[in-house]
């Protein structure tokens, strides 16, 4: 096998060239996006310095609480990244919702992944436990955040749909079945185009990543099939969990469809 | 077979008093915007008064189970609910929604179409027939699942005159020979007068008058 090629400073630096060559055209198109372009690298490159440290204390001083609160943290950055992008006021309910399914569907994906599938050792090995957790942690947000827009959506344009379908006799499940099923459909979307495509379109980042640092491919790929499995699983579990429990918010007890009150 | 006390709903309905009666035909006029929809929609619990008392068949509409009670107490919309779809599957959600298991041939449709007036094959598109034929489609539906109580909410407005009076007639006539009760939003004071037993008349979220024809 090649050894790596280490890349020494200066060569990070000559990477920057590129991006002041992009800013370069960018000025002559007049295209006012210079500013964003220059806080995004540097954004870049501070988050990217700190949590490089931060792994390599991490790794050094192993140690299960610092593994567990990372993915604390993780868990609560990703759930209020899904309220932030979601449009429109989202009722209390379903923020405790959106919380529980990403914390359950996330949480025993990744136990099923680490201690079944790769089975690390220690438990809490943080060289496997946060990059994965990183993923399907993630993922998850981005479907649920698509299916959380969807079911709203539905609910609110679809409203004298379900409340016809309320009048004939059919139970809130059954009135919104067909919300439930495209909000679901579209969340997990994404996940199986990038499935698709997946060795032949592209070559994911995790697999390029391990590549360049010397991984046989072969490897790569088995951990790429992995992880995808538990991608899969992952986001299906939490926007299953989500759907199955966010339609009932918009019925009250008495199987009254509940939209523009409070 | 339904009764109001004192029933309020937000600041749209205050009602002292109402009663409707058991296979009777009952209709429900009023000015747009009175309350005549909102009232309809307490009948099935489609939606729950604020205060008040409502009984159905001597029971308190509060401990009867909605769902259930949908089943019995069907409401056909102001504007129909068309789903994607052939008319026949149009005419068969219904079943399925209220999941009875009632077996019914392309016969029976047909039947059923003919009642209500509409000359239309099974296998049509229901979203390319036009808006009154889709609001006789919309009941026809309903007469499907052989209700009890039919709430209808202007089961007729986008009918000219001459099939509306068909179509109503007809409805009335299949309700007193099935002994089933209707309850009827029109806002054809004919229709009203013709073939209702009572006529209610709502007024700024109030009951104006309610008893045998209406003289004014
Ligand atoms: N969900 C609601 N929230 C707030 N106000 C409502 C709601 N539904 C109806 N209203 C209001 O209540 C009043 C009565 O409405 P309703 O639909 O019962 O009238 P209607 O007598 O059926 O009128 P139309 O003959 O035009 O159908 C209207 O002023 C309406 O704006
Ligand atoms: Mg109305």
């Amino acid at each position: 096998m090649n050894s790596i090629i280490e890349l020494s400073i200066m060569q990070v630096g000559a990477a920057y060239i590129f991006s002041l060559i992009v800013l370069i055209i960018v000025k002559v198109r007049g295209i006012s996006r210079e500013k964003e372009i220059i806080v995004s690298t540097i954004r870049m490159t501070l988050q990217l310095i700190f949590t490089g440290y931060v792994l390599v204390y991490i790794f050094e001083n192993m140690n299960p609480w610092i593994t567990v609160l990372v993915i604390l943290a993780m868990e609560l950055f990703a759930i209020q990244n899904i309220y932030k992008r979601t449009k429109g006021e989202l009722s209390k309910k379903m923020k405790t919702i959106i919380a529980g399914s990403m914390a359950a569907g996330t949480l025993v994906s990744l136990i099923f992944f680490l201690f079944i599938v790769i089975k690390i050792s220690p438990w809490y090995n943080p060289r496997y436990f946060i990059p994965i957790a990183g993923m399907l942690i993630g993922n998850s947000m981005t479907g649920i955040s698509l299916g959380v827009d969807r079911l709203v959506d539905g609910m609110k344009s679809k409203k004298h749909m379900v409340e016809s379908s309320l009048m004939l006799g059919a139970t809130p499940k059954i009135a919104s079945k067909e919300i439930v099923d495209n909000a679901f459909d579209s969340a997990i979307l994404p996940t199986i185009n990038s499935m698709v495509g997946m060795g032949i379109v592209f070559l994911p980042g995790m697999m390029t990543g391990q590549i360049l640092s010397g991984t046989s491919p072969v490897t790569a790929i088995e951990y790429q099939i992995a992880i995808m499995m538990g991608i899969l699983g992952s986001v299906s579990l939490t926007v299953i969990l989500f759907v199955q429990l966010g339609y009932r918010t918009f019925f009250n007890s008495e199987d009254q469809l509940i939209l523009d009150d409070e | 077979m339904f009764s109001f006390e004192n029933v309020k709903y937000k600041n749209i309905l205050n009602i002292e008093n109402l009663h409707i009666e058991k296979n009777k035909v009952t209709c429900i006029v009023g000015e747009s915007g009175s309350g005549k929809t909102t009232l309809l929609k307490l009948f099935n619990k489609l939606i729950s008064p604020d205060s008040g008392i409502i009984k159905y068949m001597d029971k308190y509409m509060k401990e009867v189970d909605s769902v259930e009670l949908r089943r019995e107490v069907v409401m056909l919309p102001q504007s129909p609910a068309i789903y994607e779809g052939t008319v026949k599957e149009n005419l068969l959600i219904g079943l399925k929604f209220s999941e009875k298991k009632d077996v019914v041939d392309d016969n029976n449709l047909k039947e059923i179409l003919k009642e209500v007036n509409l000359n239309k094959e099974l296998d049509e598109d229901a979203e390319k027939i036009s808006g009154g034929e889709q609001q006789r489609l919309a009941l026809g539906r309903i007469i499907l699942l052989d209700p009890n109580v039919y709430l209808l909410d202007e089961p007729s407005s986008a009918l000219d005159e001459e099939t509306e009076h068909l179509v109503i007639e007809k409805m009335v006539e299949h309700v007193r020979k099935t002994n089933k009760t209707l309850i009827m939003v029109t806002h054809t004071k004919r229709i009203a007068e013709e073939f209702g037993d009572n006529i209610i008349e709502v007024k700024k979220g109030k009951i104006l008058y309610q008893g045998g024809i209406a003289n004014e």
